[in-house]
């Protein structure tokens, strides 16, 4: 960690000349194809919680809007943050990543401590009146932790251009700490993205494969062992196994796992309508509007308004994956790509879930599932990929006088 | 400085053909929702599609109300009342938690004051591990569970103003039978009664296709409402609300219409049967502070029946039996302790209508029947016969009721008088000619076949369930008894003992089959081994009455739609002519006009204005082996049949005369000598030829007056 400090090198002079003009370069140079997606998914997402609640009264005490307007201020302060993320200097980035690592380490560690539980798992803090869920801004903290790692160890050696195992190890400790403290909520959910977006920064990063193949075949190994070994008690097992037999479950996971199904298969082709799913309209789905939320474009857009859904989740991940593939920093490649497993393997385990292919586990929609913590870090995620995307098109031929200087 | 660039290169380029991989991953997972996704919405869409339907919309069933039943004069005889029912919602039920579903439980117990155990088993399905027959739920698992029942309208409400806390749990109102029992009848028997569809039957119905019932129906288990069951029931309509997860309304989507079911008219007058039932009851009371000489306690008159016939057409005007039960004790459901004194022998059975249902030997009131076959078949008006005061068959010694003698007299003097040995005479002659060979199964037997002809030994055919058949003991039964039973009794006549039981076995088991000359002579005076139902007897001597044609009986007079419109006449079926000569049968009407005046009725008639009411009559004591004899009275005029009898009651005209005359009185509204039919129960003392009228606004108005015309005809 104490590399950290090394980091303010850059030549603050040549920044200010340049000052005046970045902003209208900056803004010219927006992923827009990125924004405008990830603009359709918070307004869908928006409208999609809006239907899922209206008629609840049992959630929002009598107000049918009250989910929307919360809805709407929860994305105008992810975009706010998004924004400052995006427009703060990459190398501030990097000096500011450590902090909201260790910011992250300790809420949840607060959780453990003082956080109330919800559906199971201790994952929830209440500061003042928001409840803060700290395993959201975890998942972005190890990504850009493990990228600060990567880029600062590859990028200042002199050696090698390598990854080395100490590197892996080192990332896998930075990521190893948070992942402790959720699975000790326990969020299994959260855990599962967290060792899929995990692989996937090491595989980015450059990681050996022996190193891929040993973390896989020790995963196999800890996941067998735990249920041979009954550290998953049965009924938790019967659980996560619901979504293949409802019945192993029958009020928990497999009820949620069947009114997901049906309210999904409900919406046929073109689906019953905004606001008019039978399904949805009674209630029948479970935490409908947070991690069940596509079950609501499921049944009201039908087939034809989730698969632009699904597309437009693409489209992100495409954004994402292409800002990782163009950029020359080793820290923002890594970043974006970390990022771009995040969302990707939480949308497929959100959606996988809803569509019983996956086990019912708590993980939001980045984008689309109400909630504060996620859409705050879903957001920052975004914002951070903007900045990593404008600072790849300041100029090959800086980048690179940059990435040499950056050796010496 | 070469080698680090390419090095360098090396890095990126694994990295970059990494997120190659990645990129290639991702779509796949994507493509893979989407086909996930097609597979669901498109191919397993409609599955999924009736699930949701199954579990969003809610069918409730909207009880049809259940025909009327009325009297000839279009009052209602049973009807329906509002109930409110309280159901449980099982689907909601058990998506709730162990506790709140205990709690729930708990506070609708306290609310109906139905224990919690009592509403668990009755929402349990049958088949269900835990349910018991006759308590568990037979309908769909998808309908509410009726848990209370006659709920009182305070309670309902008050349970449909906190519907918060009674999720799954509805209200509704219901249309149960009431009986608003014109003239304080009873007619229980008749009417029938109603009990819930059981598993068999509604999967039979929906083997058929019959949507005329469900899983709360309740159906006709006996009398009318059995018999009419199909037009009575309706159909019932399906209203289809959106409920929530929680089960709570949202609103409607959808009704199907029912059917309220038909009205059936009866040919029962209420007036009358209010009579005939309260005659029924005082007699029985007066037997039973009756001494009785011959067993020396009261009389038992543990049973009773009473049918009011139009003679004319076979239509029953009224029908009593005792004992009898209330029928409101099956409204919302039986307990089982009703249930089983309905069953118990104890109480009589009083579940048995013993008008159509019990079988009694007939007595003395055979013997015009008997008449009728005698003078088709060698006898003649102007034959006579001694009545002595026994008369000796073989080596038994049959004596006259109380050993009187009168000399040699006719059949006319024979029938008013009752007289046994006459009757002996006319039956031994009967056998000798042609039955003395005892095992000749296929032996000519006049008296046997005139017995057929008046339609005994079978059921009628009136439109009530459960009729009995009665028995002819001719000469088939007796060899088929014998050889049902002679086993039975040859291994007891092969013990030791000499008392009568083993005495009669032994002769039993050698020629029980035998129809002796003893057989014959019971015969014909109605004792031995035949058995009719009061209703044949009532039929019999309708024919007598109306000159010789047997009709089916009929209760029923027509079905009219819920509208008014008349959906079918019921006519009383003729089954046929008695093939006996008029003369034959005018001969026993005239003579049976004497028993009042100076036959064993006369005595229960004096000042009655029998030259204006001309009642034929014929009593019977018919005398039961180890009990008190039975009490018949039967008569009749040109319009009515009146026939009463009593078991273990004593003689025909003491106990049932007064009873009788009561209910004639009545029928012609006769007042000490004076007979003023504006005054009689039926219009113009005659039964109305047309149906009540339906009025537009539903009420029933009696029919319309007969044309007077027929006033003043013989009667």
């Amino acid at each position: 960690m104490s590399v950290v400090a090394v980091r303010p090198r850059s030549p603050r002079p040549q920044r200010q000349t340049l000052a005046g003009t970045t902003t209208r370069v900056k803004a010219a140079r927006l992923d827009w194809v990125l924004m405008l997606a990830a603009g359709a998914l918070l307004a869908i997402g928006a409208l999609l919680v809006w239907s899922a609640t209206s008629t609840r009264d049992d959630l929002t005490a009598g107000d049918p809007n009250s989910y929307f307007k919360k809805q709407l201020v929860n994305i105008a302060i992810g975009v706010v943050l998004g924004v400052m993320v995006a427009a703060t200097d990459h190398r501030w980035v990097r000096i500011l990543a450590p902090l909201v690592y260790v910011a992250s380490v300790i809420g949840l560690v607060l959780v453990l401590v003082m956080g109330s539980t919800i559906n199971g798992s201790r994952s929830w803090i209440q500061l003042g009146g928001l409840s803060v869920q700290p395993a959201e801004f975890a998942k972005l903290a190890v990504v850009i932790g493990m990228a600060l790692l990567v880029a600062e160890r590859t990028e200042g050696s002199l050696r090698t251009k390598e990854v080395r195992s100490l590197d892996v190890v080192g990332m896998l400790a930075i990521a190893g700490l948070p992942a402790l403290l959720i699975l000790l909520q326990p969020d299994l959910g959260t855990m599962l993205v967290l060792s899929a977006t995990v692989f996937g920064v090491l595989a980015v990063s450059g990681a050996r494969r022996t190193w891929l193949a040993g973390l896989f075949a020790g995963a196999v190994v800890t996941a067998t062992l735990a249920v041979r070994l009954h550290v998953l008690k049965a009924y938790q097992l019967d659980r996560f196994m619901a979504f293949t037999n409802p019945n192993l479950d029958p009020r928990g996971a497999g009820y949620n796992t069947t009114q997901a199904r049906i309210a999904i298969g409900n919406g046929g082709i073109f689906g019953q309508g905004l606001f008019g799913g039978s399904q949805t309209k009674s209630g029948f789905v479970p935490e409908q509007h947070t991690d069940f939320i596509f079950t609501v474009a499921g049944e009201e857009l039908g087939l034809v308004g989730s698969a632009v859904l699904i597309a437009l989740l693409g489209v992100v991940l495409w954004r994402a994956l292409r800002i990782a593939m163009r950029t020359d920093d080793l820290f923002g490649r890594v970043a974006a790509a970390g990022i771009a497993c995040w969302f990707g393997f939480q949308a497929f385990q959100n959606i996988g879930m809803c569509l019983g292919i996956m086990p019912v586990t708590g993980v939001p929609l980045p984008l689309v599932s109400y909630g504060g913590s996620s859409m705050f870090a879903s957001l920052m995620a975004l914002g951070l990929l903007q900045n990593i995307h404008l600072r790849s098109g300041e100029g090959i031929g800086v980048a690179r006088s940059r990435l040499q200087r950056s050796r010496f | 400085m070469a080698r680090k660039p390419r090095l360098r290169t090396s890095s990126a380029t694994k990295g970059r053909l990494r997120l190659v991989v990645v990129q290639a991953l991702v779509l796949s997972l994507f493509v893979t929702l989407f086909a996930r996704l097609w597979y669901m919405q498109v191919l397993g869409g409609e599955a999924y599609q009736a699930q949701a339907a199954e579990q969003s919309i809610r069918e409730l069933v909207v009880q049809p109300a259940r025909g009327l039943i009325v009297d000839d004069m279009g009052r209602p005889l049973v009807a329906n009342r509002t109930s409110w029912v309280v159901s449980l919602d099982r689907t909601m039920l058990h998506k709730m938690s162990d506790d709140q579903q205990a709690t729930l439980l708990a506070r609708l117990s306290k609310a109906v004051d139905v224990p919690v155990k009592k509403i668990e088993a009755r929402t349990l399905l049958c088949g269900e591990p835990g349910s018991v027959a006759g308590t568990c739920w037979n309908g769909s698992p998808y309908q509410p569970v009726p848990v209370a029942e006659d709920v009182r309208q305070q309670v309902a409400v008050s349970i449909m103003e906190q519907q918060e806390d009674f999720p799954a749990v509805l209200v509704e109102s219901q249309n149960v039978r009431a009986y608003p029992s014109p003239y304080g009848i009873n007619a229980a028997h008749v009417l029938g009664y109603l009990s819930p569809i059981t598993e068999a039957e509604l999967d039979e119905a929906k083997a058929q296709h019959d949507t005329s019932v469900h899983g709360a129906s309740v159906v006709g288990r006996a009398g009318l409402e059995k018999e009419y069951d199909k037009y009575l029931r309706g159909r019932p309509g399906y209203k289809r609300v959106a409920v929530d997860s929680m089960g709570r309304v949202l609103g409607d989507s959808g009704e199907v219409q029912g059917k309220a079911g038909d009205t059936l008219v009866t040919s029962i007058d209420a007036r009358v049967q209010a009579v005939v039932e309260q005659q029924l009851e005082q007699t029985i009371k007066t037997a039973r502070r009756t001494y009785d000489k011959v067993t020396h306690k009261n009389y038992v008159a543990d049973s009773g029946a009473v049918v009011v016939m139009d003679a004319k057409n076979g239509r029953v005007v009224a029908m009593a039996g005792a004992p009898t039960y209330n029928p409101k004790v099956w409204v919302g459901g039986i307990t089982s302790k009703q249930l089983s004194r309905l069953y118990s022998a104890k109480a009589d059975n009083p579940l048995l209508f013993r008008a159509t249902q019990g079988q009694f030997a007939p007595g003395s009131t055979w013997k015009p029947i008997m008449t009728t076959g005698a003078l088709n078949n060698g006898f003649s008006p102007s034959t006579r016969l001694d009545c002595s005061s026994g008369f000796q068959v073989g080596n038994r010694w049959f004596k006259n009721y109380e050993s009187a003698s009168y000399g040699s007299i006719g059949f006319d003097r024979a029938l008013q008088i009752s007289c046994d040995t006459f009757f002996y005479r006319v039956g031994y002659r009967f056998w000798q000619r042609y039955g003395t060979d005892e095992g000749d199964v296929n032996a000519k037997d006049p008296l046997v076949k005139t017995a057929k002809l008046y339609g005994f030994g079978k059921p009628t055919g009136i439109d009530l369930p459960g009729e009995a058949s009665g028995r002819i003991a001719d000469r088939h039964w007796k060899r088929a008894y014998w050889e049902a039973n002679k086993s039975y009794y040859c291994k007891i006549g092969k013990k030791p003992g000499n008392d009568f039981l083993h005495v009669f076995a032994r002769e039993f088991c050698v020629d029980g089959y035998a129809y002796r000359a003893g057989d014959a002579v019971n015969y014909v005076i109605g004792q031995g081994d035949t058995l009719v139902t009061p209703l044949q007897s009532a039929r019999a001597y309708a024919a007598l009455s109306n000159g010789g044609t047997l009709y089916e009986p009929r209760v029923a007079k027509a079905i009219v739609g819920p509208n008014g419109k008349v959906i079918r006449t019921i006519k009383p079926a003729k089954v046929g002519r008695v093939k006996l000569s008029r003369k034959s049968l005018r001969y026993v009407d005239q003579a049976l006009l004497g028993t009042a005046r100076t036959g064993t009725t006369a005595w229960k008639f004096i000042d009655f204005p029998l030259d204006k009411v001309h009642i034929r009559s014929k009593t019977g004591s018919a005398e039961v082996h180890g009990k008190q004899s039975t009490s018949w009275v039967a008569s009749y005029d040109k319009n009515y049949v009146v026939l009463m009898m009593v078991t273990q009651g004593g003689t025909g005209s003491g106990t049932s005369g007064p009873a009788v005359r009561k209910i004639w009185e009545a029928l012609y509204g006769v007042k000490g000598m004076k007979v003023d039919t504006a005054k009689a129960a039926l219009p113009g003392a005659r039964t109305p030829l047309g149906l009540p009228v339906f009025a537009r606004d539903g009420e029933i108005l009696p029919p319309v007056a007969r044309p007077s015309t027929t006033k003043g005809k013989k009667r």
